[in-house]
């Protein structure tokens, strides 16, 4: 891992009053904790709200996620402080859990009310997706033949199904990694590979040079 | 760009991208980097790949950022 490391006597200020005060005695600690919690909750509202264009959520619901991300950030900070080392400014550590809060329960209200479903298949959507214009372009048309012609025939069936939830049905990676019950990694890495696959392929075949041609 | 080249932008993939896994673990110490103004994917080249090529990664980074620098200037 590319990990960082600051030496803890670097902390600065703002950072070691959180911490202080984070472990101090009841009235200080429970004081800090509805300051930090407040934060949270203005923080994941924020983010909800930037974030609303690209969800089906939205209005109270929206406000009740962002509420219940923040609620659970918290919990999740204050059993995780002791594992805050000062790579980071403590209230960027502390906005993390609650950012990747947000970004989690998005994903899984995705399924309440998709705009498209499972297996949709929308091929005639992808030359958009990459702003190619068949009608005008023959040469974008022919490409895009090929790249459906690899994903049919030379992805695992388990590549294929992601690829085409992902890329061409523009299902949202996170919400797709919910539905299948995997990690966001798992999901990631399987598009990672599909999309080496294609454009080796493409490469083989002619359609795109091989300048530059990734390794591994 | 071309239509060619914006399709081969998506396709490529880059061997020093670290995955979801790792980016996330430091997105704080990305996110602090950046808000000061330093070359966070020249320290981070793994995570600078992954996070330019990652949708979900690429928007908790945008989201961390826009809290830190927006709680620095409201105070």
């Amino acid at each position: 891992m590319e990990g960082a490391t600051v030496p803890a006597q670097d902390l600065d200020a703002e950072s070691a009053s959180w911490l202080r005060r984070l472990h101090a005695s009841a009235g200080e600690r429970r004081k800090s904790e509805v300051e930090l919690h407040a934060r949270l909750v203005r923080i994941a509202l924020a983010e909800a709200r930037r974030r609303s264009a690209r969800t089906p959520v939205n209005g109270q619901e929206l406000d009740d996620i962002a509420n219940q991300a923040a609620d659970d950030a918290m919990l999740a900070i204050l059993a995780k402080l002791g594992d805050f080392r000062g790579e980071s400014k403590f209230i960027t550590w502390a906005y993390r859990f609650v950012i990747l809060e947000v970004s989690s329960k998005l994903g899984r209200h995705y399924w309440r009310n998709p705009p498209v479903s499972l297996d949709a298949a929308q091929w005639e959507r992808l030359p958009a997706r990459f702003g190619l214009d068949p009608a005008r372009h023959a040469e974008a048309a022919h490409i895009m033949a090929e790249v459906r012609r690899i994903v049919d025939e030379e992805l695992t069936p388990h590549q294929r199904r992601v690829f085409v939830a992902i890329v061409v049905d523009e299902i949202p990676l996170d919400a797709l990694a919910v539905k299948m019950g995997a990690e966001r990694n798992a999901i990631y890495k399987v598009i990672f590979d599909a999309r080496r696959k294609i454009r080796r392929s493409l490469v083989a075949n002619g359609y795109l040079d091989d300048q530059g041609l990734e390794h591994g | 760009m071309t239509d060619l080249e914006r399709l081969d932008q998506f396709l490529r993939t880059d061997p020093r991208d670290v995955g979801c896994e790792e980016a996330t673990a430091i997105l704080h110490v990305y996110a602090d980097l950046m808000a000061a103004g330093a070359d966070a994917a020249h320290r981070y080249p793994g995570v600078a790949a992954h996070l330019q090529a990652c949708g979900p990664c690429g928007e908790d980074l945008a989201g961390l950022l826009l809290a830190v620098t927006t709680s620095r200037r409201d105070g």
